[in-house]
């Protein structure tokens, strides 16, 4: 469905060269929901960039790789083969609904707007399929809803109608970076069962961005973990979580509050990675989690891991847990 | 919202700052019976043939209720000609807004929004442009092209645009890096449509802004080079060139150049007001 091999997007800033991501391989599989984790600045977003060829010149430019998307590499396609394949093959929702709807025009006529472009529509047709779509994002009353601005609409009713753009042509593999994080929880929940949902049934598959680990649980199948612009481990959802084997995953697990814990009153305390994203103009050598890493040995700072698979689908880049 | 509906709320705000700003109800009265005077030029004024027309029988006579400005040198009604001269520079403001627009919209959107080269190439040729003073420029513009109305414009054009390319590429540069533009991208917008979709709207209100402060400047302009006669020739009833000619008049027949004068100022301060008027309605802020 979407394979990505050693995708190099590097941006080149005064500062320096920032390598955002750094030979990235992922595999995402027909009708898969598959997350991208990883802190801010760990190279996710860039990645679904690249895949969407959205990378700006300059500063950012995807320098190598391929990005096989049902077969075709989309790195040697030309720029209005890439346009006519967004919105209709591939489509992308952002993390924030508010900021990503243009303030000045209705909803419905935005979402006619994708309609008319890649389905050779005409308006009424489109109008028509608009509040179809609507109606299917869960929108109670699509006609009013139709002639609404962007501010006359609240942040989890703008993420719908975000939704039903992006999934009005009936895309091959949806992009969400962040979908849910600009919402609250409930409301949330609800948009993540939402693209769940619509996705099983048009079967597309999803390249799921997040920071969010209980997200991932509960929504994804599979899982990559990105940091400093690196895979450093993926596998399926229930193994990586079950089996974390990357000293960075199993931090970022233990680092989630316990439930149980705030319920029962205990005050327990929260155990946190030490340090901070790496500067990626001139990232640690070797291993670059070696200067935040418990488990770092001298070769870590010299050699680079390898991703290693240690059990079927599950693939680990790390010096010292590969043995 | 009630029974006023949503636009019907909108108007209420709307009158509401014009009434808490009486300068903003003056421009809008000022700039719209000045419209209306030059649209019905021919039909207001009490002698419209005096446009040309000579009669040295009745020469500078003093300001009377048959001549309300007086006459001038030629005997022609100073009221009549100062309100055929609105329709001169009302003319003049207009095409020069247009081309203006014309060339800078397009040019400057397509600077801001593809950036590169192309913007390289558009700011530098602006900048050409801006290197000289604005009045300068059109003054040896129109002194190359030869004196003439057309060449007025012409010349006043030439110094106009830049300043509309630069006003659109500041706009599309950063409304080029808002979330929508990345999302309508997203969706295989195509560039063309991205840019006058969905960057050119957001826009409209800096421009309308700008065009209602600029008409005064390109009226003060087209005035400032009938003054110096670079610009309409006698007998037309430009106001720059009636205060050009009634200045050797002065004092004695004061009348002569200081009622020109007083319609330069007053329309000008008119398309001022409005101006600032239109920033306040346009402004989010201060409509809450």
């Amino acid at each position: 469905m979407l394979k990505i091999e050693g995708l190099k997007t590097y941006f080149y800033t005064y500062k320096g060269l920032i390598k955002a991501v750094d030979s990235v391989d992922l595999e995402i599989g027909r009708g898969e929901i598959f997350g991208l984790v990883g802190e801010s600045g760990s190279g996710k977003s860039t990645v679904a960039l690249s895949t969407i060829r959205l990378v700006t010149w300059p500063p950012g430019k995807i320098v190598d790789g391929r990005i096989l998307f049902q077969g075709d590499d989309l790195l040697l396609k030309t720029d209005e083969e890439m346009r006519r394949i967004r919105g209709s093959e591939i489509s992308m929702i952002f993390q924030e609904p508010t900021t990503s709807l243009n303030p000045v025009f209705t909803i419905g006529d935005q979402i006619a707007e994708v309609i008319m472009l890649h389905q050779n529509a005409g308006k009424d047709t489109a109008k028509s399929k608009t509040l179809e779509m609507l109606n299917e994002v869960g929108i109670a009353d699509p006609k009013r809803v139709f002639g609404e601005y962007p501010h006359e609409l609240s942040g989890g009713m703008m993420q719908r109608a975000m939704i039903a753009t992006a999934l009005s042509c009936k895309p091959r593999l949806l992009i969400a970076d962040e979908p849910t994080t600009s919402l609250d929880v409930t409301i949330g929940f609800q948009i993540l069962q939402l693209i769940k949902e619509l996705v099983s049934t048009i079967g597309a598959s999803v390249m799921l961005i997040t920071h969010d680990l209980g997200i991932v649980a509960e929504t994804c199948d599979k899982v990559a973990v990105m940091y400093a612009g690196q895979v450093v481990e993926k596998g399926d959802v229930k193994r990586l979580f079950e089996n974390p084997m990357h000293p960075y995953t199993k931090g970022l697990l233990s680092s989630l509050p316990g439930k149980s814990g705030l319920l029962e009153g205990k005050k327990s305390i929260l155990s946190v990675i030490k340090g901070s994203v790496p500067d990626l103009i001139s990232p640690p050598q070797g291993c670059r989690f070696h200067p935040r890493c418990e488990l770092a040995k001298e070769s870590c700072t010299k050699d680079k891991p390898r991703l290693h698979e240690i059990e079927p689908g599950h693939f680990v880049a790390c010096l010292t847990c590969n043995n | 919202m009630g029974r006023l509906g949503r636009r019907g709320k909108e108007y209420l705000v709307t009158l509401n700052l014009l009434r808490k700003n009486p300068l903003s109800l003056a421009g809008i009265i000022i700039v719209l019976s000045f419209i209306v005077v030059a649209l019905f030029a021919p039909v207001i004024a009490p002698y419209p043939s005096d446009a040309t027309d000579v009669h040295l029988a009745r020469s500078l006579s003093p300001v009377s209720w048959e001549h309300p400005f007086g006459t001038d040198d030629m005997g022609r009604d100073i009221f009549s000609r100062v309100i055929l001269g609105s329709r001169i520079s009302l003319e003049i403001a207009v095409v020069v807004i247009a081309v203006s627009l014309g060339v800078g919209i397009p040019m400057g959107a397509a600077a801001g929004y593809m950036g590169g080269w192309i913007d390289e190439t558009i700011m530098r040729i602006t900048d050409m442009f801006l290197a000289f003073p604005s009045i300068l420029l059109a003054m040896a513009i129109a002194a190359a092209l030869g004196p003439s109305l057309t060449n007025t414009m012409i010349a006043i054009s030439l110094t106009w645009w830049p300043w509309y390319t630069r006003l659109l590429r500041g706009q599309a540069l950063s409304i080029r890096e808002r979330t929508f533009v990345e999302a309508a991208k997203s969706m295989g917008v195509s560039k063309k449509r991205i840019i006058f979709q969905h960057i050119l709207p957001h826009t409209f209100s800096s421009i309308i802004v700008q065009i209602s402060m600029d008409i005064g400047y390109v009226i003060l302009t087209a005035a400032g080079l009938g003054f110096v006669g670079l610009g309409a020739q006698p007998p037309a009833p430009e106001w720059g060139l009636m205060i050009s000619i009634g200045r050797t008049f002065m004092p004695q027949w004061w009348w002569y150049a200081t009622f020109p004068g007083l319609a330069i100022m007053i329309a000008v301060l008119g398309f001022n007001f409005l101006g600032d008027a239109l920033r306040d309605i346009m402004d989010p802020r201060l409509r809450t």
